[in-house]
This record gives structure tokens, sequence and C-alpha cells, in this order.
């Protein structure tokens, strides 16, 4: 297949994965462009978390490609993945508990990474008002002095989300950002994540099918490791392969 | 604001530590006692490492008696070759080296030796050699991504390498007696009261620039991100971040803590030996860190102090008994106060010392310090 490179932000090509025999992931190819929201649907154990592993190098791939701005991820170490522009959310909250909101975004600010670089690192006026800022956004800005861990769940997501954002990643990996909210931090979430995916490529995982139709540029339905479907919503919901597996029940 | 480097009550803290250390503890103990004081203070140094590796960073190390056995070898190995001048040793069959290495049939000072004339080249290794070994240590474990109760056994299999190393190499090491008979420091004589009062300051000096240093890292970003990694190393290392780099750095400034304690160890108490090096040894430098209170700097302190002070007061009396008691100290402290000493102290004596001395307008408590854990 041959793919210009500049129209695609992110291309995923004959990828593959395989615990002890069983393929996970199985010859998957797809393209991002950039300012895409690219929503992944598919029933339990389809890949598609797997997916997002083997993009940010939590799990190294048996074979194929994956190009981010025409650097090959695969062989990169998982921080140099960040440093080229890709952020991941996890599926559960991953917030540091001990640590307060402030320090969580703080850690998160693309300044000082290394070990050096972190014992010279001050807390500037630049610093404050970015975190600021971000807090703000994710509807924190009151909470800033609390310690991650009394924070509700929706909150720690949200928290999260900000911990990303506070990257600025060209591409933003979600894994079910509205996961375990109740209805109201629902609403809020999908507001907030309309309003951060306006100018970055977007890859989110999601079953929430009402919040799917919301945000997606396009829709990959995954099955049992391979694409069983790609288009618009419309189209891939009236597919009757995707009826037949995934949204019929 | 919450960046300063040292609290009011950490100043607080800091202050009374000096006070017990360099005034209430000289003018109360004879000299005899104050040498043993001291010599518990050079397991401060370890504790507090340990503080940053396992306490912070969440990295448990069961080997810290490697770090502080190579930093009290490099300096006894100095005090050994000041001591074995042709003078001192014309009985032996070659004068001039070690008196073990005569016994050993050694004709000539093994060229690795040779470097431990010089006193600045000997100072640089206390640091330098536990420091390297430490780095090997932690490339080799951290990058493969190896931690928790492996690194804690893998650390704990160093010890007893480095013992049965040091036991089986008699010629060049002194074997399991250790090196003895250390003398003079560029002719001072340091075993004399005054020369070990004077070591005992010289000892509580560099403690507290240890200390220093190791709030520094605490207060700095790289603290926060060690907390960070304890917690939740993924989302670290996903938020940029070469976690094996920070655990590399954090381990080898503990080894370097601990390297610095050795050689004041050599000092006040004139020998070093396997004893001190191995398993046992390492695991009571990780009892007193959690005693103290392994989140706190300067419990670590008092834990190196309270532990080892009753160490050497029962086992006078019920010297069988010493062992059972410790193990029942230590199991007791991790059920009942796993933040040890510190911990006590910041959850239930200092929040009744503030509503004492602040009567009016309730107190902010600002020692909700439990780790989430």
């Amino acid at each position: 297949m041959n793919v210009p490179n500049e129209r695609f932000i992110l291309k995923v090509e004959g990828l593959t994965v395989s615990f002890d025999g069983f393929k996970a992931v199985d010859d998957l190819s797809f393209y991002v462009e950039p300012n895409e929201c690219r929503v992944i649907i598919g029933p339990n154990g389809a890949g598609k978390t797997t997916v997002l592993d083997l993009i940010c190098g939590r799990t190294r791939a048996t074979s194929g490609s994956v190009t981010f701005k025409d650097k090959e991820l695969l062989t990169m170490r998982e921080d140099q993945i960040v440093h080229a522009g890709v952020g991941r959310k996890f599926q559960t909250p991953s917030v540091y508990e001990d640590l307060t909101v402030f320090e969580n975004l703080e850690l998160s600010y693309p300044k000082g990474h290394g070990v050096f670089g972190a014992l010279a690192f001050r807390r500037d006026d630049k610093v404050r008002d970015r975190i600021q800022e971000i807090a703000e956004t994710i509807f924190l800005e009151d909470l800033l002095e609390e310690k991650a861990a009394f924070l509700s769940h929706g909150q720690k997501q949200w928290l999260e989300i900000g911990m990303l954002l506070i990257q600025d990643p060209e591409l933003l990996m979600l894994d079910e950002p509205v996961a375990g909210m109740s209805v109201a931090e629902r609403k809020k979430t999908a507001e907030l994540l309309k309003r951060i995916i306006e100018d970055r490529s977007v890859i989110v995982i999601e079953h929430d099918m009402g919040f799917v139709a919301d945000i997606a540029t396009r829709v990959t339905v995954l099955h049992q490791g391979k694409t069983l479907s790609e288009g618009s919503m419309e189209r891939v919901q009236s597919d009757p392969k995707v009826i037949e597996v995934y949204l019929g029940h | 604001m919450k960046s300063t480097f040292l609290s009011r009550s950490e100043l607080i803290g800091f202050a009374i530590l000096a006070l017990i250390i360099f005034i209430a503890l000289p003018m109360a103990l004879d000299s005899f006692r104050l040498n043993l004081f001291g010599k518990y203070l050079t397991y401060a140094f370890v504790a507090v490492g340990l503080v940053l590796c396992w306490g912070a960073g969440g990295i448990l190390s069961l080997g810290q008696g490697v770090f502080f056995g190579l930093g009290g070898y490099c300096m006894a190995m100095f005090l050994k070759l000041e001591a074995s001048t042709p003078e001192n040793t014309s009985i032996q069959s070659t004068p001039g080296i070690p008196d073990f290495m005569d016994w050993n049939q050694l004709t000539e000072l093994p060229i690795w030796w040779q470097p431990f004339h010089s006193l600045a080249f000997s100072l640089f290794a206390v640091v330098a050699v536990p420091v390297f070994f430490a780095f090997i240590i932690g490339v080799a474990m951290f990058k493969r991504r190896v931690g928790g109760v492996y690194f804690a056994i893998i650390t704990q299999a160093f010890a007893a390498i480095l013992t049965i190393l040091i036991i089986g190499q008699q010629g060049y090491t002194g074997g399991v007696n250790g090196i003895t008979d250390l003398r003079t420091l560029l002719g001072w004589d340091i075993r004399t009261d005054e020369a070990k009062e004077v070591l005992y300051f010289v000892n509580g000096a560099l403690l507290f620039v240890v200390l220093f240093i190791a709030q520094f890292v605490r207060k700095s970003k790289l603290g926060r991100l060690l907390i960070a990694m304890r917690d939740q190393e993924d989302r670290v290392r996903f938020s940029g971040y070469d976690v094996a780099g920070f655990k590399i750095f954090i381990f080898c400034l503990g080894a370097a803590f601990a390297g610095i304690g050795g050689a004041m160890f050599t000092l006040q108490v004139g020998f070093m030996s396997p004893t001190l090096v191995g398993i046992v040894p390492s695991i009571e430098m990780v009892i007193f860190c959690a005693v103290g209170g392994r989140l706190s700097i300067l419990g670590a302190v008092y834990g190196a102090l309270l532990v080892n002070w009753a160490k050497t007061s029962f086992s006078e009396s019920f010297p069988e008994l010493w062992l059972l008691g410790l193990g029942g100290l230590f199991i007791a402290v991790v059920m009942l106060f796993p933040n040890g000493l510190a911990g006590i102290w910041s959850q239930h004596i200092e929040p009744r010392l503030k509503a004492l001395f602040a009567p009016r307008g309730a107190p902010k408590s600002a020692s909700q310090s439990t780790p989430a854990e």
C-alpha cells in the first residue's frame, strides 16, 4: 500500500502481536489524519487496549510498523515516544495519590525530564500559570492543593486528562475516558473532550455509543484483533457485520 | 510557600537533632559512650539513604551493607597502609606491607592497593567505589525493570557474595578478621579519647551535610517523581520519563551516603570487617530505617540511634535474647506503626503540641502524611 506520508499523522500497518501463539492484534492497518478523532469500538477482547499499548510502547509488537510523523515508534522507548508527541491515558485512572493535584500536573509539565533537570527544576511563574490554566480546563482549579487520593473517580479521570494536556501531545490516546462516571460527570467530560480534541489528533476507545456518535470523525470496529469495519458512525452502524458481532445485542 | 527548602516544623526538627548530637550527647556521655553513639550515627548515613531509596522511591535494598562496607574498607586500606611502615613491620618477612598480607605469604603490595597510599584518592574512593558498584547493579537491574521483592533478594545476594569474597581472599582483604590495628591518620593518632571526640563531631557534621542533601533531593521535583514512581510507575514512564535513570540515581546516592558512613565507622571504631558487610547487618540497617520511619530522614537518624542503643544495652544483659527482641521490634513497627517513630510523632504528638501552643483558631492539620500503601 502506498500512502503519501504527509496526509497522515499516524500510520499503523500490518501490526501484529502474538502472546504465546494467540494473536491479540492480527495484521491490523489503519491511518489517522491530523485533527481527526478516531474512535475504536469492539466487543471485549477485540484487542482495543492492546492496540494503544502497542502504539505507546507498553507492549512490544511481533511484527508490523507504526509510524508517527515519519518516525518508527516500534523501536523507541516509552519516554521517547512521549517526547515524539504521543500521550496516553490509561483505562483506570492513573494519578499519583500521595501528591497534590498541583504536583500531579507539575510532574507532567514538559520540562526537567532528565535526572539533573529534575534536580534543578524550579516552579517559575510560567509553570504556575500553565498549571492554573490546565486546572481550570479540567474543573479542578479549586482543588490544586488537595491530595489526589481524596478526589472522586471522575475527578481523577479529569486530572489524568489534564496531565496529558499539559504535555500538549499531537496525538492523544484515551482508553474509556467516561467509564465509571456519573451522568453529570459524563456530560462534563464529553464537553471537556470536545474542547481538547479540537486542535490535535485523538484515538479514543469507548463503549458509550451516544458519546461516540458525538465526538467521532471516523470509527474503527475491531473484532478478534482485526478491522471489522471502518468509516463514519452512520456507515459503521448500518454495517451488517458490525450489527452481528457487536451492536446487535 | 510550599516549595521552600525547610518548612518551619522541619527547621525545628533539624534544630532539635543538632542540639542532641552536638550538645546534649557530648555533655551527657563519657568518651567511651560518646564513641559508641558516634558508631551508631554512622549507621544513620545508611538509614537516610534508605529513606530516599525505599521510603520515597519504593526500592527496597537489603544490601546496603555492601556500600557501607566498601566505603569502610577504602578508608581502612589507607589507614592500614599508613600503619604498616617498614619500621612498624620490621619483624615481618616482607616489611612495609600490611601484616595480614605477610601472614598469607604475599611478598609485595597488590597493584590495586597502591593508590590507597594517597589520602585524597582514598577519600574519593570512599564515595566513588560504592557509587560505581551501585551504578553497575542499578543499570543491570533497573534497565531490565527488575523491581520489588526480586530486587531486594538480588541485593541480598550481593551482600552474601561480597562477604564470601572478602573472607576467601584473606591475603588481599584480611579475611574474616577484617583490617585491624589501624593507628593514625596522617600522623594523627585516632585511638586517643580526644581524637575520638573530634571524629564524633566530624561525623555529626558530615551527617548534617548528608541530611541537607537528602532534604534538597526530597524537596526537588526529583523527590516528588520518586513518590510518583512508587505509586504509578507506568504513568511516570508515559509522562516522558526514563524511570530507570531516576532509580539508578537514587540508588547511587544511597550508596554514596552508606560509603561515607562506612568510612566514619572505620575511623571511629578502628577496624573494618566482613561482619559489617553481610546479610544480617544489611537487614539491620533496613530495620533502623523502618523503626525511625521510612518516610522521614530525621526519623531514620533516631531509628539508628535508638535501635543500636537498645542493642548495646540489651545484648550486654541478655545476649541470646537480643535477636529475638530485634525481630519482635521490627514486626511490631510494621504492624502497628508502619511509619515508625516519625509517624507516631507527626500523627499523635505534633498535632497535640500544636493544639497546646495554638489555643485559638483551629490549626490546619498539616500532618496527614499517611501514604496510601
